[in-house]
């Protein structure tokens, strides 16, 4: 059987998401968001035109290609989120939503509280809501009980490049979730990325890291790949880790 | 406590002559420290610091790159009347220039705003000269009201406001607040700010907190580079940034390093900033801060531009006129300064292009 991402009612045969933010060009991202494979990506609305149809985010992508998930990026609080939300279902783009609501402008954090407001607004309205959030397990339950489509939780400050600081509290939003758990901030390198889909997590969501890289197509292709073996390395079952060497073959073997 | 209340500019005035001692040591410690003090942050302004810039210009490089990407956010400012009631020594609008003073009504402000919009501009700094009583609230009110329809952010560069001023223009339309200080030295500011409401120190420096009070969503500080020693400026403006950072943790901050430009009248700046000088201010801030906006505007030449905008600039302008109605080609209008970039807003994209930025027109809903 074919190992799909389920999100709401759509599947996807990719695990990597994409961010758009942050390169030199529209034909730079364009190439990354070819070599990364990926079928979601998402962008901000307050960086969209989206009465303008000669935009040049919306005319170097073709939309029938990917499924675009807008994004709150710059939202203070529930009501900016909200309102930024609204405006891009009333354009036509989507109805998928990924809310940010980050009120601090230096490590982009995202507020709980905040979000959690949003969420219920917004998948009451009709919106399949992916949240970005802290990594934090009881929000990420409460966010599902709203009824979120996912819970987005960050390994580190986003942009940061740090991978997964925040490892063993991801490992516990993976083991309670029902949604799909996408880890969306902070992966900076392919084996980062490896590691967080080994541990379970349905798909990873990264930008900075590729879109900064001196040649962001081909870290693309790379972060496709180590999204790819973490997933069969998890499908696999992870041997676990021992403290002590154990011999392949043992010396009390013939005990039986 | 506000930052009016707080801000000792004696202490400023120490350690701008104590960090022309600064050793290479000194300034090594302050590069590889994950945060900054004040006196940490000084060694950055030092003269050996100047011989090390290469260095500097690295780390603000790879810094600028990993937090704002390959991007440049693009704006322009469009000045809606030169009236004004100060006595300013170094300022076009100053009341002590004689020509007839220019106020754009509703329908010039208007047909301003489209052919700005027609070129492709979604970020619009307004600006005026200080006349409460033809350009007060009610006027820079309005103005936001109008254009805000076809921008996607509307800044102010006015007079001073309360909070509640601030929030009335917020309400209709305005994200942000650019404020300079001019200088943060009082005596210098004393000599400069002869007359008008612009005289009083205090009140101005107080306006960033009012800003922030209202929540504003960026707030732009800068000091006027030429007024006074450039190092005494920065370690004020260092001060006033980390101040606001902790107490309006909600605002975007950005700065500007404004240097002096020839302008209507004679006025020559006492103290110079070399181009070498801000280039070090844009690595020491971008090194200090590594989310801090910093705007550089067509007062600098295309040429200094494209080489500096590496370094840790993340907004600038193109195409500016600095005269009421100047887009427009209003005759008679008198601007507040001389440009030096006169480049089109296409030309500065396709240069952007080319060293691999790409030209962010809007970023604001």
């Amino acid at each position: 059987m074919k190992d799909l991402l389920k999100i709401a009612d759509r599947t996807f045969s990719s695990r990597l998401l994409l961010g758009t933010g942050k390169f030199s060009s529209p034909s730079v991202m364009k190439q990354a968001i070819e070599q990364a494979g990926c079928e979601i990506i998402t962008t901000a609305l307050r960086r969209v035109d989206i009465h303008n149809p000669e935009d040049s985010f919306i005319q170097s992508i073709p939309q029938s290609a990917y499924l675009f998930l807008p994004n709150t990026s710059g939202a203070r609080n529930a009501d900016e989120a909200i309102r930024i939300a609204r405006l891009g279902r009333a354009s036509g783009l989507s109805h998928w939503v990924k809310l940010e609501v980050t009120p601090d402008p230096h490590y982009l954090l995202p507020d709980g509280i905040e979000t959690l407001k949003a969420a219920e607004a917004l998948v009451k309205e009709g919106f399949v809501v992916l949240p970005y959030i802290n990594a934090d397990p009881i929000l990420a339950k409460r966010l599902e009980e709203v009824g979120c489509a996912t819970v987005m939780p960050l390994g580190a400050p986003i942009g940061s490049n740090r991978g997964l600081k925040t490892k063993d509290l991801i490992a516990i939003i993976i083991e309670q979730a029902t949604v799909p758990v996408v880890v969306d901030a902070g992966i900076g390198t392919p084996s980062q990325a490896a590691e967080a889909m080994e541990m379970g997590a349905a798909a990873v969501l990264v930008n900075t890291a590729i879109a900064t890289s001196a040649n962001p197509p081909l870290f693309a292709e790379a972060f496709k790949l180590a999204v790819e073996a973490g997933r069969k390395g998890f499908l696999a079952g992870i041997p676990s880790i021992k403290l002590k060497a154990e011999a392949s073959s043992p010396l009390t073997g013939f005990l039986g | 406590m506000s930052f009016a209340q707080q801000f000792d500019p004696s202490v400023i005035q120490t350690l701008s002559q104590t960090l022309l001692q600064t050793t290479t040591v000194d300034l090594e410690r302050s590069l590889n420290s994950p945060t900054l003090p004040l006196i940490q942050f000084s060694a950055l302004l030092s003269p050996i610091a100047s011989h090390h810039l290469e260095t500097m210009a690295q780390k603000a490089h790879q810094l600028t790159r990993q937090r704002f990407g390959n991007t440049m956010q693009m704006f322009v400012p469009m000045y809606l009347s030169n009236k004004c009631y100060n006595t300013c020594t170094y300022c076009g609008f100053s009341i002590h220039h004689n020509y007839r003073r220019i106020t754009l009504n509703e329908d010039e402000i208007l047909k301003e705003g489209l052919l700005l919009k027609e070129k492709g501009f979604q970020h619009l700094l307004l600006l005026t000269g200080e006349a409460p009583d033809s350009v007060g609230l009610t006027y820079i009110k309005k103005a936001v009201e109008l254009l805000k329809p076809h921008f996607s952010s509307i800044g102010i560069e006015v007079q001073p406001m309360k909070e509640p001023e601030y929030r009335e223009l917020i309400q209709a339309g305005c994200d942000s607040l650019t404020l300079y200080q001019e200088t943060y030295h009082p005596d210098s500011y004393k000599k400069h700010h002869l007359s008008g409401k612009k005289k009083n120190y205090l009140n101005r420096l107080d306006a960033a907190d009012e800003g922030g009070k209202a929540g504003f969503y960026r707030i732009n500080l800068g000091a006027l580079f030429g007024l006074y020693d450039w190092r005494f400026e920065a370690l004020s403006l260092f001060e006033h940034l980390r101040y606001m950072q902790k107490k309006y943790w909600t605002s975007k901050l950005s700065v500007s390093f404004p240097r002096i430009q020839k302008m209507v009248g004679e006025f020559a700046p006492d103290h110079e900033l070399t181009d070498r000088d801000l280039t070090q201010l844009i690595c020491a801030f971008r090194i200090a801060f590594p989310d801090l906006g910093i705007t550089l505007s067509t007062r600098e030449k295309a040429g200094f531009r494209n080489h500096v905008l590496k370094l840790g600039v993340t907004t600038m302008s193109a195409e500016s006129h600095t005269a009421p109605g100047g887009y427009s080609g209003k005759e008679d209008s008198t601007e507040q300064f001389e440009t030096s970039d006169h480049r089109s807003l296409e030309d500065v994209q396709s240069k952007l292009l080319a060293l691999g930025y790409e030209p962010v027109m809007r970023d604001w809903i």
